[in-house]
């Protein structure tokens, strides 16, 4: 799987609620996950997502176990999510939900152009080359079928 | 010899393995997506509706007609598959499920991250997101990492004011945020006998904050006592001789009251260093200190007095409620002065009731001080019960005496 896209940099410990508050959860609206993405950090990032790769820094996605961080990224037309760590539950969501998560230590600045292949492990920050640590089997079978529920209604 | 997880997940640190889930359980907000992805999955026959739970807590009771609509569809839904439903007001996930439903040894997974709770009762416990529990639900498997393990070497007795919050707050600020990402926790040591369960699961909760999997306890006396009053018949877990990543030590003799302080729940201080800092409320409850205990050791300190901050009381569950009514626990927090919710997460993630305004400040015995998480603009500090209890008193934060 590869993927290439401007960076979106952020810092360490970027947290759930960041990602999505949770007065945004009660809804089926995938939309609104999207639009409000990311709106306590910085109100213009989820215009700026379509199309991006996030850069994140260390224990990306940490604290709760709110599916919708994930969805409300992929929405947003995040490409993958690149990180030097990840909370367990964000990472396992974002694989089940089809948003690529690559573990990786990269210098990048916002705007960099990234690229990344998941099967040959590695990421490039503006033509700089980092090894990105590999997916077990079975995440990259879920990330190839699109998320777990195409994985799912695939192997049944 | 192999760590209490490789021993219940069947498998050394670091293999992928497949196994069966004892208990899997959703609450109303992951519930929802939950049943999203079971439709998305075209699944129509649950593999096994009798291990499965679901627990309404998050926005208990409905606060608008949208979460009411959506809570009436997942309670259709219980109905219709089997599942057995834990409607408002029965309390927090984490909390029915400690009251004997979950046992020594079981593999219990949650659609919510502080499911290490329940790892107080020897069982490895873990959060995922909903469509992890849609497979689940679906199939009675998932897949785990058997994790890397941690111990947590507890020493001593806690002494003057310190109760196990102000321990699971110390342990936080060792590991940091991400200390313990990927692994579990082992709560092991002298000390460990001698805390109570409820002190136990608040201590459970916790380790997710550190980035942890899992936060484990060896079933031991307590355990079989504490389970027997459920009606539940339960054996202890004997520890082996096994190799950890790491230890961490504490003492509990020398744990004094500690304060985390916003946005990091990492960012731990003495109780001390932050005394006189303005409240606008306190918050006793949560999925952390929501418990007999706890609301007994706040009555305790209240009893008789007036508080001097709004401050609101949540029960973690209708059997804590229904103990603390019975005992004389409840009238004591309502004479002085505070608000008692339902049992649920309530305002602990700024969904429903006692959520801050801009530029209000918190003092809770939740887990978590996100920036904004309880209303945009406010500022969580964390606490125990007695530095809670003490402050609502005061006013401010306040160092809760010895009792």
């Amino acid at each position: 799987m590869q993927g290439v896209g401007p960076a979106v940099c952020l810092g360490n410990d970027i947290d759930t609620d960041v990602i999505i508050a949770g007065r945004y959860l009660r809804t089926k609206d995938r939309s609104v996950w999207a639009e409000h993405a990311f709106e306590d950090l910085d109100p213009t990032l989820a215009g700026r997502l379509s199309g991006a790769v996030i850069v994140a820094g260390r224990n990306m996605g940490c604290g709760s176990s709110r599916e919708q961080a994930v969805v409300a990224l992929r929405e947003a037309g995040v490409v993958g999510v690149v990180a030097p760590s990840f909370a367990r539950i964000f990472f396992r969501n974002a694989v089940n939900v089809g948003l690529p998560v690559i573990e990786a230590t990269v210098a990048c600045i916002d705007g960099a152009h990234v690229a990344f292949d998941l099967d040959a492990g590695w990421v490039e920050v503006d033509g700089e080359r980092y090894p990105a640590r590999q997916l077990s089997p079975k995440m990259v079978a879920i990330l190839r079928a699109g998320g777990l529920a195409p994985y799912w209604r695939a192997c049944r | 010899m192999s760590t209490l997880s490789e021993r219940i997940l069947g498998a050394p640190a670091g293999t992928y393995v497949d196994r069966e889930v004892d208990i899997a359980f959703a609450h109303d907000g992951t519930g929802l997506l939950t049943r999203e992805a079971l439709r998305e999955m075209e699944v129509e026959r649950l593999a096994h509706p009798e291990r499965l739970r679901l627990v309404f807590d998050h926005i208990v009771p409905a606060n608008t007609g949208m979460t009411a609509t959506l809570q009436a569809e997942l309670r259709g839904y219980a109905r219709s598959s089997g599942i057995e439903l834990s409607d408002a007001g029965g309390g927090i996930c984490h909390q029915v499920m400690s009251e004997g439903v979950v046992r020594p040894g079981m593999i219990v997974v949650g659609a919510d991250s502080h499911t290490c709770t329940l790892g107080a009762l020897g069982a490895f416990a873990t959060g995922m997101g909903a469509t992890d529990m849609a497979a689940i639900w679906a199939s009675g498997a998932t897949w785990f990492r058997v994790p890397e393990t941690i111990a947590v070497r507890l020493s001593g007795r806690l002494d003057g004011a310190a109760e196990p919050k102000d321990v699971a707050l110390a342990y936080v600020a060792k590991l940091g945020m991400e200390g313990a990402t990927y692994r579990a926790l082992e709560f092991v040591g002298d000390g460990a006998a001698g805390i109570s369960m409820d002190g136990r699961l608040t201590l459970s909760n916790m380790a997710v904050e550190t980035g942890a999997k899992a936060g484990i306890f060896y079933a031991d006396g307590v355990t079989v006592r504490y389970l027997a009053e459920y009606g539940v018949t339960a054996s202890p877990q004997t520890p082996e001789d096994c190799r950890y990543e790491r230890e961490v030590d504490i003492d509990l003799s020398g744990i004094v009251p500690l304060v985390a302080v916003p946005p990091r729940v990492d960012t731990v201080r003495e109780a001390e260093e932050v005394a006189g800092t303005h409240l606008d409320q306190v918050l006793v409850g949560t999925c952390t200190n929501g418990r007999y205990e706890d609301l007994a050791r706040f009555a305790r300190i209240v009893r008789g007095r007036k508080v001097a901050v709004r401050t609101l009381v949540v029960p973690a569950s209708r059997t804590v409620l229904s103990r603390a009514i019975a005992s004389g626990v409840l009238a004591d927090i309502v004479d002085a002065g505070c608000m008692v919710a339902p049992p649920g997460c309530g305002p602990c993630l700024g969904a429903h009731a006692g959520v801050l305004g801009e530029g209000e400040v918190c003092l809770s015995t939740a887990n978590r001080n996100f920036k904004n998480r309880m209303g945009v603009g406010g500022d969580i500090y964390l606490s125990s019960v007695a530095t809670a209890a003490a402050s609502a008193l005061a006013g401010e934060i306040a160092v809760p005496e010895a009792v």
